[in-house]
């Protein structure tokens, strides 16, 4: 489903270059899962594919379902099936919850020429999306993440998830900031919508979010590229040892 | 525009004024005088820096062409109302409802203004001379002298339907000059709604006395029409516990600037002064300029300016907005806010936010901004699927919400937040 190719990416205002040379398929169905030190590329990973500003990629590409994802602008990635739980959720004063899942859900469904979701039809599947991560009706009137508890905000991420129903989900460290509760209903939230057709791309610093939601392939990334890959029990190691060991063998500097 | 145009004389002959009756006659004979002793705003008054006032003082107005609504109806046309209409300027009776409705009387000014004695004669003029100290507004003075019609309403009851005043522009170089008297009285409330763009050049005073315990709530939507220009003045003085709201939507007009100068006389009054501003250079020159006074002058009232502005294409806006807390007027709480969003490098936005305060318990604060789209905001809604030009319009009016926030009655908040949607719907890119 989702395919990189010795994607290279360097700031734009600056001459830094983030991202070596990154390799990396995520079939339909299946869980991956980045882990790495500080400063290995892991987010850029995660807003060069969703289209953010500031980045230039130098060499190499991404495709999803065989489109080309980086000629894309953010809102085509995101009605083609791209979805970034972000690390940070942005607080939008005066925009509230429903509208903006509302407007986001029918210019998905417009782009790709179905039919608008009906003011009631909305209101029944928000409801009952929310009640599963159990989010309140208050929650849902209040402006975009403003006010919102760091577990709120990540709630509210998987509820936009849910919503919107894309097929590949990238989760930029979403246990940063979360209580054991928290995760095991976030967990929960996102394990909800494995199924055949969808793919995640889990990016995390620690190894705990890998207990709730078991990752197919595990990816090592460090300075700026995929240095080593393996199975869950590779997490457990990282989880162990720390990097270091993993990082001297593969004689990468972090 | 030609910079040699002729000014308007600052001192207006006794022939020159309307015909009066004795109290209208002496009413304007003091304005005439008011105004001669303070002269016509130059561009070195510090209160006229950023809004020249040359076009404003010509003699004639600029012509300005009508504004094609295409067939979209008016606003407010929802809201059941009593619609007094003006056309250039000018009470139109045919297209009026009557002047009449329970808990309120009222008149037209040319009537009122030819008898010898009328109650109008209390405010016609005073609070404007009120409102003349300590910043001079010779614009005011002049309209007190040469408004030839308007309204004289009172309400004396609780109101329900707002009063509603149209103001149709058909000549395109029509030059209203139009001044309404309002009195709630203790206990009443009334709505005012004004929309339209009035004439070529249009000025406008209204005064409102807000008596004990009363309420006047005030929302307006200034024309449409690219090369209208406008100076209005709201002078208000408010009684104990007491409130007024007032509330105004500008898009488009070459100029606009709108004075809005309350006095709190009673204890525990509220006033709200809020505006929502939108312009598109593109559209033809776009200036708009809110300049507010409130002086606390009781114990325990509350203040709010609330001003946005949405400006690109050139688009200019100006904010003056003063609190003046006198010495015994403690536990005042007055709050300023004026904000501009500037959707491009060409658009600018100037503020002046003052604050006087001579009591010791107040809590006074002003905050100005002026700053671009929130482009972290702007790349989340994408990153959900709404398109660039969406996402924008949902900032820009989330920007706006506080202001229309303001507006108490639900259903015209909803109508205005729709036209203000519109419009954005209409300046896309």
């Amino acid at each position: 489903m989702l395919k990189i190719n010795n994607l290279h990416v360097k700031l734009e205002e600056e001459d830094k270059r983030i991202l070596k040379g990154v390799d990396l398929e995520v079939p339909a169905g299946s869980v991956h899962a980045i882990m790495g030190p500080n400063g290995s590329g892991k987010s850029t990973l995660s807003y060069v594919l969703s289209g953010r500003d500031g980045y230039d990629v130098t060499e190499g590409g991404a495709t999803l379902d065989g489109e080309d994802l980086l000629d894309m602008e953010p809102e085509e990635r995101a009605a083609a099936g791209l979805f970034l739980a972000f690390q940070y959720p942005v607080e939008i004063p005066g925009v509230g919850n429903m509208t903006f899942l509302r407007t986001a859900v029918n210019a998905q469904r417009k782009a790709r020429g179905e039919e608008e979701m009906s003011a009631a039809d909305f209101l029944k599947f928000i409801r009952a999306k929310a009640k599963e991560l159990k989010i309140d009706a208050e929650m849902l009137k209040r402006p975009v993440n403003v006010g919102f508890s760091g577990g709120e905000k990540k709630r509210n991420e998987i509820l936009q998830m849910a919503m919107l129903e894309p097929k590949m989900c990238i989760l930029d460290e979403t246990d940063s900031g979360l209580d054991v509760d928290a995760m095991k209903l976030v967990s929960d939230g996102v394990n909800a919508l494995r199924n055949e057709g969808r793919a995640f791309l889990v990016i995390t610093h620690y190894q705990r979010l890998l207990d709730h939601i078991k990752p197919d392939v595990v990816h090592i990334m460090a300075g700026g590229r995929i240095v080593k890959s393996g199975g869950p029990e590779l997490a457990l190691e990282v989880e162990h040892n720390g990097y270091a060991d993993i990082l001297a063998e593969m004689e990468v500097e972090a | 525009m030609n910079t040699a145009t002729k000014q308007a004389p600052a001192v207006i002959s006794a022939d020159a004024r309307p015909v009066s009756g004795a109290w209208a006659q002496e009413a304007r004979t003091d304005a005439a005088q008011r105004l001669a002793r303070m002269g016509l705003p130059t561009r070195r008054d510090e209160y006229w820096k950023w809004t020249r006032p040359d076009s404003l003082i010509a003699a004639t107005p600029a012509p300005a062409a009508l504004f094609d609504y295409k067939g979209e109806p008016p606003v407010f046309h929802q809201i059941d109302r009593l619609k007094i209409v003006f056309v250039d300027g000018v009470f139109d009776p045919d297209a009026s409802d009557d002047l009449s409705g329970e808990g309120l009387e009222i008149e037209r000014l040319a009537d009122v203004a030819t008898t010898d004695i009328h109650w109008a004669k209390d405010l016609y003029g005073v609070l404007e001379t009120r409102g003349q100290s300590p910043v001079a507004r010779p614009l005011a003075a002049y309209n007190t002298a040469m408004a030839t019609d308007g309204l004289v309403i009172r309400a004396t009851g609780r109101v329900s339907r707002p009063v509603s005043l149209i103001y149709r522009h058909q000549d395109t170089e029509s030059d209203a000059v139009m001044h309404h008297v309002i009195r709630v009285d203790e206990g009443a409330k009334l709505t005012l709604l004004e929309n339209g763009a009035a004439a070529a050049r249009f000025s406008s005073v209204s005064e409102v006395d807000v008596a004990d315990g009363a309420e006047f709530h005030h929302v307006r939507a200034q024309g449409r029409d690219h090369e209208r220009q406008a100076i209005t003045h709201m002078f208000a003085r408010l009684g104990a516990a007491s409130v007024f709201k007032s509330f105004t939507m500008t898009v488009n007009g070459r100029l606009t600037r709108n004075e809005c100068v309350i006095e709190m006389r009673g204890d525990d009054a509220t006033a709200h002064v809020a505006g929502a501003a939108l312009g598109d250079g593109a559209d033809g020159d776009f200036h708009h300029d809110d300049t507010v006074f409130i002086t606390h002058d009781a114990v325990a009232c509350e203040s709010r300016q609330v001003f946005k502005k949405v400006l690109k294409n050139g688009a200019k806006g100006v904010f003056q907005g003063k609190i003046l807390v006198k010495p015994d007027a403690q536990k005042t709480d007055g709050y300023q806010k004026s904000q501009s969003l500037l959707l491009d490098d060409d658009a600018s936005f100037q503020a002046k936010p003052e604050l006087e305060i001579y009591a010791d318990d107040v809590i006074c604060s002003h905050g100005s901004t002026s700053g671009a789209i929130d482009e972290e905001a702007l790349f989340y809604l994408r990153s959900r699927g709404i398109p660039d030009h969406i996402a924008t319009d949902l900032l820009v009016l989330a920007f706006l919400a506080d202001a229309i926030d303001e507006i108490e009655d639900k259903e015209i908040a909803a109508e205005i937040s729709d036209r203000l949607d519109a419009w954005l719907a209409r300046h896309r890119g």
